[in-house]
């Protein structure tokens, strides 16, 4: 039961998070500053998340097969593949790898 | 307020043929069958099945959960998980302020759209530049990914193990792909691969000293230190994404209402 109250809180407290940020007016953002500072934050948030994704295991630095679902994405993109097609390659270049055992 | 100007998506011509919606069910696809390993490690961590679909349902937002029963997992209390999965939670608060912006969600679109601010619905739409595009990218990405993810979820905690480990597919190989599709369309220009470069190594600097969750604080932080102090050169194509109101007269769209021009102090 404890452990029901801390999950539904957590639950909660996400929910917060997410409403919150709509409860910043919009008008906000079309401030040429903060919309400015909006277009860098989507750039710098999604370097980030490639990053925390290709490499990043808990608090430790890994270089494994999801580096080559990075290379063969990056190929792909440059060939401008489709997005599917970028997100195919990157799977069929991880599996692909532990197949041959890099893990 | 009275405007429900959202209500009419436009009509279902050639959704499929939506760029934004095909990358939001490309996403979708990829996040949402890594539920099947959300599921599976909630049961052996030690949580029953309903207390997994929990988070799933609620919770949903994978980093947050992955910590939370990571925590409970490695004997740490129910307030430790909680604050883990609170912390990584933070950045949907970011994403919000964001989708707000770009599509102005109103009543109960608002409350909706928020359950719906993850990571892959806000790639997904601020990807886009046009509005419609914006729309579309960010309801097909979230409510594709909550429908499978926890579909998976659910098969993951009833089947466990059987299935395997996911990363044999490759699938985290998927999102490592999916983000950087999404990244790369941005990177035009020095100033965005740069701004890119910047933040991909403060991630990679504080991963080892932060929880995990937070060094994409950190990026935001940077990336968002960087927007404030070189304001002043603004014609970098920076902008467009995050109002696209401001030219809408010259941007082609095909809501047949037309009525977007109009939102200006929408939150009186």
């Amino acid at each position: 039961m404890n452990l029901w109250m801390w999950l539904l809180l957590s639950c909660l407290l996400a929910y917060t998070w997410k409403l919150l940020g709509y409860l910043v007016p919009a008008s906000l953002l079309r401030n040429p500053r903060m919309s400015r500072i909006a277009g860098t934050m989507t750039i710098g948030l999604l370097a980030s998340l490639t990053v925390v994704n290709a490499v990043a295991s808990g608090q430790s630095l890994v270089l494994d097969a999801r580096l080559g679902a990075l290379a063969a994405a990056g190929i792909a993109l440059w060939l401008r593949a489709p997005f599917l097609v970028v997100v195919i390659a990157g799977a069929a270049a991880a599996a692909g790898l532990r197949l041959l055992g890099w893990d | 307020m009275g405007l429900d100007s959202d209500a009419a998506e436009p009509a279902p011509v050639k959704i499929l043929q939506s760029p934004a919606v095909r990358i939001g069910l490309s996403i979708s696809i990829a996040t949402g069958l890594y539920g099947v390993s959300f599921g599976a490690l909630s049961v052996t961590s030690g949580l029953d099945f309903w207390q997994t679909m929990a988070l799933s349902l609620l919770l949903f937002s994978g980093g947050s959960q992955f910590a939370f029963i990571g925590v409970v997992a490695g004997g740490g209390s129910g307030i430790a998980a909680m604050g883990a999965a609170t912390l990584l939670g933070m950045r949907n608060g970011i994403y919000g302020m964001q989708i707000n912006a770009l599509l102005q969600p109103r009543g109960w679109r608002k409350f909706a759209a928020a359950q719906l601010t993850i990571d892959e619905s806000t790639a997904t739409s601020t990807g886009q530049t046009d509005p419609d595009e914006q729309k579309r990218g960010f309801w097909t990405a979230g409510i594709g990914v909550f429908v499978l993810w926890n579909l998976f979820t659910a098969l993951g905690a009833l089947a466990g193990g059987a299935l395997g480990d996911p990363k044999q597919w490759g699938l985290d190989g998927a999102a490592v792909a999916a983000f950087l599709g999404l990244l790369w369309p941005r990177l035009k220009g020095r100033e965005p691969v740069a701004i890119a470069v910047v933040c991909a190594l403060a991630t990679v600097l504080a991963v080892p000293f932060v929880p995990p969750g937070v060094p994409i604080l950190v990026a935001a932080v940077v990336a968002a230190g960087i927007g404030w102090f070189s304001h002043g050169r603004s014609d970098e194509g920076l902008e467009p994404d995050v109002d696209p109101y401001a030219e809408n007269h010259v941007h082609h769209h095909h809501d047949p209402a037309g009525d977007h021009r109009d939102r200006t102090g929408d939150d009186a």
